[in-house]
């Protein structure tokens, strides 16, 4: 029996869905699609990511070349049908070809819409709808510039935080009063309006478009109220319309879209539709999941398969903007016999609205921990009536069943489809089935094998619970947490900082759900640490998330005073240093002068309200900060070397004053002590430092992994290079690379130990290229950190720290 | 540790913002140093500069959830009590604070 002709407008993702359905079900068909867009179907919903630069356009096919060929499938690539010719059962398109049918699926989509004010035609005016539409944002960005994206919708934001972080300075422009209006209710609306802004994303509600100017292409907006912004680009993203004009022509039946009955059949026996440009059941969609089941009834329709037909059901809505959580379903506006039941937690800036009405949950509005969100919306869904949980519905899940909330017991009653990574799609039943036929028994594993937990990294903990409901104690705890804060260890949430670009440290807190709102004086300085490191520039160091010593830049003694310890280069001085450090101890009355093992002077019992002033005489004397206190480069001792000594083979002293020069200011996990010696006698004891250089007569041995503390440790052999460039470079990326991963207060002897020696020789000695990129990485962030504190603190910064708020004494005898 | 109400006397030490968020400032009261603190979500609490352990400036520790961790060897001292937390025993003298229109006054 020879094939049925299918015929399939449009390529999309309903489509593309259906066909997999309809291929699982028979081979009765001989498939045709034509699609106005030059390519295959790929998932528009990443297209966002693929703006903001997380993924590629590779990343996000649905399906490949392969696939239709595999599957017979003709496809007309960037062909457009312009009529359908119900009575011929035939369409004909743009470029002639014209194409028999004996079923016909319509899945047209949408159409962006425009806003018809001046200017709207200009170059530089663009929808937010396809791939090209993408690929001239990410053209556009690349110069700079301003970009205004009109609409504060889904679509609208993610172009906006997209946008931003192609570098461009962008501005929102959203007619109602708060953002995302339809899904999220006004105090939401203020908390994402805010973090946006945060994020330095100018957002203007109730700012109506007059105009878009320029001449030959896009130069500004002009807003209803006079305002004018600058603008290389604009993004209009007020909303879509079903593309159902093919449909009218025809003269199907068409209302807001292309009217179909519960089957996808439209008023056309022969000819179905799916997706956005579909009307069914009296509604459109313009997400995903209701337009996935029109996927799946039409393919079974179209085997001649019952089905129970179509049926609405709440889509949550979710904003793709990495590391803002929102979750909202259902129906918030406010109505007779609704009753509201709100938590809000100002200090994780979190907010959480459950609406009920007849005891039932009909909508729901979460922001900042959206946890819950699949547990309401399962109520939601199924109609339950929640009188009895009615005290304690708003805290969660967790706070069911009298406070003794298990986990693990929880993951375990799972129904197997229940989703558990969002990101990628992963339901628990594909990790259980991983878990037991790969034998997997840890976080990692299970990520690797099943990409649970690989993206966002937000889901880890439930995994985990997940992992340990299978295996009961079977499973591998994981690296103990970084505090009793989180669950997490280093290592995870240096990832997921990285991952999820969070940029603060209560985004990190809000986002890894820490189980204390300001952590603790564990935890803060880490985080702080690993915001310095892997945002240099952008992230504003956090005086109060650090030890006393980082806060005031010296060292704090048992009676309460502070040691002062200022820079020698590599350990030489000169008589106005030595007359400076002599008249200062004189002026200030300091109690003790010390020689310090890192070949300096330390001023000890230095009261706090003389610090500054300490600072300011041995910066007027060309003095720097030692950081004898820091987390970072304290000393690069040497030896005199070439220079003075009879065995010297290079000039040790000036290459460890260079790495000094090089090297000051860098923030490290832990302690960052470098020796150069002459020759191998070592009299600057290089093979005990985190670095050290031993020179030689053919060049600079460079040893790492030393230690002479708690713990003792001879250094590793990094390698011989020929040059002191070399040197500071090697030495600058090994640097970076130990600032990159390691985890703090972790030394680099214990971090080479973790990821491996041979490991860091491979990248940093023999792969010139990384080398260098680790390299120039060190040198930008050096740009950020190379700022002598005490200059700083002398010239007004932070001056509270230093006086007393109030002398009550001193009022009183006033 | 607060004293009883009508024995107080309330002195303007100064505004609000005075005060770092997440940190301390200092007020002299003669040879008493007392620390005055302000949270993340502004409360603030004053509490005598010396830690119960080994007297360590309470002021210079790292303020989270409610309490300080004292620079010189991490005791965690509530800033509502003065107590230490945890296994350490031993308790800091505290005093009022009121806020009035931005402005602290200290209860002593
Ligand atoms: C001042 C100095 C001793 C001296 O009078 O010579 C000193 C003083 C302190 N050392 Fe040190 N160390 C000093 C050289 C050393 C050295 C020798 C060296 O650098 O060549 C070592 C052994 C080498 C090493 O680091 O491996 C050393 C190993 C330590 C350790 C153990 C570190 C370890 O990882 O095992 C600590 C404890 C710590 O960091 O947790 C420590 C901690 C300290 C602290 C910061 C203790 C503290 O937390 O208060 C002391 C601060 C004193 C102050 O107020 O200035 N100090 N300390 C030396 C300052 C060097 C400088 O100019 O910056
Ligand atoms: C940036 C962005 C982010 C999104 N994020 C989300 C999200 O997070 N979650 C979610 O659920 N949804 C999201 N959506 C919506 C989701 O992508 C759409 O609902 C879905 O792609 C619609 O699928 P469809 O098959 O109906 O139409 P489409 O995927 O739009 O496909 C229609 C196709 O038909 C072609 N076509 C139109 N007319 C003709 C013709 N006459 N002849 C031939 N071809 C034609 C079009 O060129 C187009 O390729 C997002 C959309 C965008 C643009
Ligand atoms: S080790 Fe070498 S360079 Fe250093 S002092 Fe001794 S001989 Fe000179
Ligand atoms: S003095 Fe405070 S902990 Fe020791």
């Amino acid at each position: 029996m020879s094939k049925q002709r299918l015929v399939i407008i449009g390529n999309g993702m309903a489509p593309g869905r259906m066909l997999e359905h309809l291929f699982d079900l028979t081979d009765a068909y001989e498939v045709t699609i034509f699609n106005a867009e030059p390519r295959v179907n790929y998932d528009r919903i990443m297209l966002s990511p693929v703006l903001s630069g997380e993924k590629s356009y590779a990343d996000i096919i649905i399906h490949g070349e392969g696939w239709y060929e595999e599957h017979g499938i003709t496809l007309h690539k960037g062909e457009k049908v312009v009529t359908i010719d119900r009575v011929e059962r035939k369409v004909t398109s743009d470029k002639g070809t014209v194409v028999s049918y004996d079923k016909l699926v319509i899945a047209t989509g949408s159409n962006p819409f425009i806003i018809p004010v001046p200017g709207h035609t200009l170059p530089g005016v663009l929808a937010y709808r396809d791939l090209d539409d993408t690929e001239g944002m990410i053209a556009a960005s690349a110069k700079g510039g301003h970009a205004v994206v009109i609409g504060g919708g889904l679509l609208g934001l993610e172009a906006a935080a997209g946008l931003k972080m192609r570098g461009m300075d962008v501005t929102v422009l959203h007619l109602m009063p708060s953002l995302m209006e339809r899904q999220l209710d006004e105090a939401a609306g203020y908390l994402l309006q805010k973090e946006l802004e945060g994020r330095g994303i100018k957002v203007k509600c109730r700012a109506n478009t007059k105009a878009i100017l320029g001449t030959d292409k896009v130069e500004g907006v002009e807003l209803e109220d006079g305002t004018v912004l600058p603008a290389d680009l604009v993004v209009m993203a007020v909303g879509i319309r079903p593309n159902a004009g093919i449909a009218k022509d025809a003269g199907l039946e068409v209302n807001r879209g292309i009217v179909t009955d519960a089957t996808m059949k439209t008023s056309d026996p022969d000819i179905y539709s799916v997706g956005e440009c579909t009307e069914v059941g009296g509604m459109v969609y313009g997400l995903v999941a209701p337009l996935y089941d029109m996927a799946k009834i039409a393919a079974h329709a179209l085997a001649g398969e019952a089905t129970a037909g179509f049926k609405h059901q709440e889509t949550p809505t979710k904003l793709k903007v990495t590391g803002v959580s929102l979750y909202s379903v259902g129906d918030f506006g406010e109505g007779e016999g609704r009753e509201d039941i709100v938590l809000r937690d100002a200090a994780r800036g979190s907010y959480k609205r459950v609406i009920l009405q007849d005891n039932k949950i009909i909508g729901v509005v979460l922001y900042g921990d959206v946890a819950d969100g699949g547990w309401y919306n399962e109520m939601l869904k199924a109609g339950k009536d929640v009188s009895e949980m009615r005290e304690t519905l708003i805290f969660g899940q967790a706070h069911q069943g009298g406070g003794s909330f298990d986990p693990v017991a929880a993951a375990a009653a799972l129904p197997d489809d229940a989703e558990i990574c969002g990101c990628n799609g992963i339901c628990k039943g594909t990790i259980v089935q991983a878990i037991n036929d790969k034998g997997l028994s840890s976080l990692s594993e299970v990520r690797t094998h099943t990409k649970a937990s690989a993206s966002c990294g937000t889901c880890a903990n439930s995994v985990e619970n997940l992992i340990k409901a299978v295996l009961g104690d079977a499973f591998q705890q994981k690296a103990e947490g970084m505090c009793g804060c989180t669950p997490l260890g280093h290592g995870e949430v240096r990832r997921v900082i990285k991952a999820k670009e969070l940029k603060s440290i209560p985004a990190v807190m809000q986002e890894l759900e820490w189980s204390t709102p300001e952590g603790c004086a564990k935890c803060r300085p880490a985080l702080n640490y690993y915001l310095i490191s892997d945002w240099p520039g952008e992230y504003e160091d956090h005086q109060q998330s650090r030890f006393i010593n980082e806060r005031v830049h010296a060292n704090i003694q048992k009676d309460g005073t502070y040691s002062v310890v200022p820079r020698m280069f590599g350990g030489l001085t000169t008589v106005e240093e030595l007359r400076a450090i002599a008249d200062v101890a004189e002026k200030y009355e300091i109690p003790t002068i010390k020689v310090t093992g890192g070949q300096r002077i330390d001023l000890l019992g230095v009261k706090k309200e003389d610090l500054l002033d300490v600072w300011s005489d041995l910066g007027d004397a060309g003095m720097i900060s030692g950081a004898a206190y820091s987390k970072g480069l304290r000393t690069v001792k040497t030896c005199v070397g070439k220079e003075w000594c009879r065995f010297g083979t290079q000039d040790s002293t000036g290459l460890g004053v260079k790495l000094e020069k090089l090297l000051w200011g860098s923030w490290s996990p832990a302690k960052l002590k470098l020796a150069v010696t002459g020759c191998p006698r070592n009299c600057a004891e290089s093979t005990c430092k985190d670095i050290g250089i031993i020179c030689v007569d053919s060049g600079y041995q460079i040893v790492y992994g030393g230690a002479a503390g708690l713990h003792i440790q001879g250094t590793t052999e990094l390698g011989t290079v020929k040059t002191e460039e070399e040197v500071l470079e090697v030495v600058g990326a090994l640097t970076q690379m130990y600032r990159e991963q390691g985890f703090y207060l972790e030394r680099i002897y214990k971090w080479a130990d973790r990821v491996g020696y041979d490991h860091i020789k491979s990248v940093i000695l023999d792969n010139l290229e990384e080398r260098r990129a680790y390299y120039e990485r060190f040198l930008f962030s050096q740009k950020f950190a190379q700022v002598d504190p005490w200059a700083e603190f002398v010239s007004g910064k932070h001056a509270h720290e230093f006086h007393p708020m109030a002398d009550l004494k001193l009022e009183a005898a006033e | 540790m607060n004293a009883n109400a009508t024995s107080v006397t309330w002195t303007a030490i100064g505004p609000l913002t005075d005060i770092p968020r997440q940190g301390a400032r200092c007020v002299k009261n003669g040879a008493m140093t007392i620390a005055i603190f302000r949270t993340s979500d502004d409360r603030v609490f004053a509490l005598e500069d010396k830690c119960p352990h080994k007297n360590g400036p309470l002021s210079q520790g790292i303020v989270h959830d409610g309490c300080v961790t004292c620079p010189l060897h991490n005791w965690v001292i509530s800033l509502e009590t003065g107590s230490a937390q945890g296994a350490d025993e031993g308790q800091t003298a505290t005093f009022p604070i009121k806020l009035e229109g931005g402005t602290v006054f200290l209860g002593l």
